[in-house]
């Protein structure tokens, strides 16, 4: 049993990464389109035609959780638990893990930040709704570092397989 | 691809002819009326009461159809709402507005009769609860008032708690244990039990003090008929009310054929509304009236002759000059048009601004383009906005004008979609790979960024300079036409130097050569370096140039250089073209992945078309969401922080703001 964990250290170590990044932005995503759709459905008992304006605004935080989705997918590709199994090193078991991390911990923050803003948009909207283009715009900024953490995980997970350790 | 030139126009007309002359403007539409002037003489009307009566016929109107489509669903076809109002034939206007007495009566009758149906509605769950709460009493054979007889004492009424008789009997012979008592129990339940107690009358007051304390309490209506008989009354009158309210319910539903007519009413007092509120805008004299307002130039001159022909009013027409408050009309070729809709959401340039419209919807569409990258999502977004524009010819501008620029975006992300190789993600080979054995790859036009994204994200990088490096070229642009050229040198050159030459001096660096590829010459990276350093000494001397005290006017040209932190973060921030374009690709070759495990047999090719279409919707749908929402904001936030000042006003031509039909034609 432990020589088998031991055997398979790098492999698990790059499932761990897969798994957190998918989980911990889906985790921030749930809560913030969830948030969202509470505030959302809010404004639908007034006004039933603002819901395709509101639906814009609970999905804009969806985002990250489908960043984390990606990360997660193109590691267990990598180590080949999709297709024929390939021999993942322990160095490259973390690294997939380490690669893992910006998109785990940026998609959760970062979803649960623009949750809240997309909340406050969707006030916005309610009460003015010409002012979407500006009011859509705000949440934008905060998922910027959402994209910035899925460009180095990314950039990182295509990198890994080039390093020969 | 300007900014229209305005006219402020002003009619001196006659008071008679004041209705005509605004119904002329509103179907026109082209004029926004501004406060006029009021002095001794011409006078500010004040028409509130009227308006508010027309806003009154209109929400009547508007209740009146609302209700029919409660009680008759209205047939609406697939999308209908794309297709925008309905045009209205000059006959059923007048057949309408000549019998607007007549439909406004039969709203009044339609909205009466369904408030009086909710009112029988909330009677009936009265009634309902008066009957229910009967039930217990039915077997009851008396009326509940009874009280006995000449030498008896009934008493009737309830326990708020499961009692059995034998239990009752019990209590009562402790606490009056001289008295015989008949009990009949009539129903119990665990809530209540009610019951019918019979004693000798000359024991009554001693016999109630005993069923009190024992928590015996009487009904608290008690009828004069036994409760059967009044039970019966009750379901009579519920019937009575159902009856009711189908004649009302029919009263609305034979009105079903004059939803149409509702429908306009409301239109045509929140017209009518509308006027008046533009009356307001006016001076008038006894006789006559004056009107001010804003038009653009092309029209001016149209408007002046009819106006003057029609009504004998003189109009005057004259430029605005510097006038605060003029609004901002733009003018742009086919292609640029569809993002002015982006720019308002934003804010209209001021009147004396470039119209930025055309470069922008250039980098608008491949900004886009790349980073939905993808030629079938393009494809089908294409063909989606074109059969839209092509089915529902009615279309509203505002809707129009979005569809056009999301099919100029269709456009230009199926362009970046074939120069980066993806189709539906990876879906040829994969589907060559599954069903026909034999792996197609379709090779990018110019490279994967999937494989090569470091090429990619130089491409981002160098596609933001130029972006910016326009932003600035516009600022210049504004510079040289105010007459200040030489501020062109100061704030764009400047920049242009210091960031040009920072990117030549990195170029020609073995460590940036490691990252891109690239390596320039030691001379052209020194050359770049020279560069940027004679734009960093502009800054620093020019930048604060507005401070005469020298100490001020240097620390604000150090603030000033501070700035390149700020255009570091700019050009980094067009990586996002690269990771969103990447997040396109890479989650659609997720789904075909997930689509193609099934295999190529029956139930592998039914779920690999399942999983196909689901999926790429999806990624389709959160896809275009990032682009757009991205592509605003690299255009908002990184382009119009170089140049934009905004805040103009935009323009609000008087005109038919209807809901249901458009009535443009002059009648």
């Amino acid at each position: 049993m432990l020589s088998a964990l031991v055997s398979n250290s790098g492999l698990i170590l790059a499932l761990l990464g897969a798994a957190l990044a998918t989980t911990l932005a889906g985790i921030g995503s749930a809560i913030a389109v969830g948030k969202a759709g509470i505030a959302a459905a809010g404004v639908l008992t007034e006004d039933p035609s603002k819901f395709g304006k509101v639906l814009i605004f609970q999905l804009l935080p969806a985002t990250q959780g489908i960043y984390g989705l990606l990360i997660g997918f193109l590691i267990i590709s990598n180590v080949g638990l999709l297709g024929e199994a390939k021999e993942v090193s322990v160095v490259q078991g973390l690294l997939y893990f380490c690669a893992a991390m910006p998109i785990a911990f940026g998609g959760l923050i970062s979803a649960i930040y623009q949750g809240k803003c997309s909340i406050a948009g969707i006030a916005t909207v309610n009460k003015k709704p010409d002012q979407m283009g500006k009011a859509i715009l705000l949440p934008a900024m905060v998922e910027t570092y959402a994209i910035l953490a899925l460009l180095i995980s990314m950039l990182a997970v295509f990198g890994i397989p080039n390093v020969t350790i | 691809m300007a900014i229209v030139q305005m006219c402020k126009i002003s009619v001196y007309a006659l008071k008679k002819h004041r209705k005509a002359i605004l119904e002329f403007l509103q179907r026109e539409g082209a004029v926004e009326i501004i406060n006029s002037p009021s002095n001794d003489v011409f006078e500010v009307e004040d028409l509130s009461s009227q308006q508010a009566q027309f806003l009154k016929f209109s929400s009547v109107a508007s209740q009146a159809w609302q209700t029919i489509n409660k009680y008759c669903k209205e047939d609406k076809a697939f999308l209908e709402s794309f297709n925008g109002r309905k045009n209205i034939s000059s006959e059923n206007y007048y057949t309408f507005v000549d019998n607007k007495d007549e439909i406004m009566s039969v709203a009044a009758e339609v909205n009466a009769a369904e408030k009086r149906q909710a009112e029988l509605k909330a009677e009936i769950i009265k009634l309902e609860n008066r009957r229910d709460a009967l039930r217990p009493w039915l077997d009851l054979d008396v009326p509940m008032r009874f009280k006995g007889t000449g030498s008896t004492r009934a008493f009737i009424g309830l326990f708020q708690e499961q009692i059995s008789r034998e239990a009752l009997l019990e209590g009562l012979a402790k606490k009056a244990p001289d008295i015989v008592f008949d009990i009949e129990m009539i129903s119990s339940t665990t809530e209540q039990t009610c019951v019918f107690i019979l004693c000798n009358k000359k024991h009554a007051e001693q016999a109630e003090t005993a069923l009190r304390a024992l928590g015996f309490a009487y009904p608290q209506t008690p009828s004069k008929q036994t409760p059967r008989e009044s039970e019966e009354i009750l379901q009579k009158r519920i019937e009575e009310y159902r009856a009711k309210i189908a004649d009302c319910v029919y009263t609305i539903e034979k009105n079903v054929g004059m939803r149409h007519a509702f429908k306009f009413m409301e239109d045509y007092f929140v017209m009518r509304a509308d006027k008046y509120e533009m009356i307001k805008r006016l001076s008038n004299s006894q006789r006559c009236f004056v009107l001010t307002g804003y038009t653009t130039k092309k029209d001016a001159e149209k408007l002046e002759s009819k106006i003057t022909k029609r009504f004998g009013a003189y109009v005057e027409l004259e430029d605005p000059g510097s006038e605060k408050n003029v609004p901002t009309v733009l003018h742009n070729n086919a292609i640029s048009r569809p993002v002015e809709g982006v720019i308002s959401t934003y804010s209209m340039p001021q009147r004396n601004e470039p119209d930025p419209t055309f470069i922008m919807s250039i980098f608008y569409y491949i900004l886009f383009g790349i980073m939905f990258s993808d030629a079938g999502y393009g494809l089908v977004m294409t063909l989606a906005c074109f059969t839209a524009l092509k089915k529902f010819k009615g279309m509203e501008s505002g809707l129009k004008r979005s569809v056009k620029m999301f099919m100029y975006c269709g456009i230009s992300t199926m362009f970046w979609g074939i120069m980066f190789g993806s189709f539906f993600g990876d879906a040829i080979s994969v589907i060559s790979e599954t069903f026909f054995n034999h792996k197609i790859v379709i090779d990018a036009l110019w490279f994967n960024p999937v494989t090569n994204p470091m090429r990619m994200l130089m491409f981002s990088f160098a596609l933001g300079i130029v972006h910016l490096f326009s932003g600035l070229g516009i600022l210049a642009y504004k510079h040289i036409k105010s007459g200040h050229a030489i501020y062109a040198v100061y704030d764009t050159l400047s920049w242009y130097f210091i960031v040009g030459g920072a990117v030549l001096y990195l170029l020609s660096q073995d460590m940036m050569a490691g990252i891109t590829g690239i390596k320039l010459p030691q001379t052209v990276g020194n050359i770049g370096g020279i560069l940027a350093i004679i734009g960093a000494v502009i800054v620093l001397i020019f930048a604060g140039r507005e401070s005469v005290n020298p100490v001020k006017r240097i620390l604000k040209g150090a603030y000033g250089l501070y700035g390149i932190t700020g255009y570091l973060s700019d050009i980094l921030s067009y990586s996002r073209l690269l990771a969103l374009g990447l997040a396109t690709g890479v989650i659609g070759q997720v789904f075909n992945q997930i689509a193609a495990i099934g295999g190529s047999g029956f139930v592998g090719t039914i779920l690999f078309i399942v999983v196909f279409v689901v999926g790429h919707t999806l990624n389709i749908g959160i896809n275009a969401l990032g682009a757009y929402v991205h592509t605003n904001r690299l255009q908002f936030v990184e382009f119009f922080n170089k140049f934009y000042e905004g805040d103009g006003k935009p323009f609000e031509p008087f005109a038919v703001k209807t809901k249901y039909y458009n009535i443009k034609e002059e009648f």
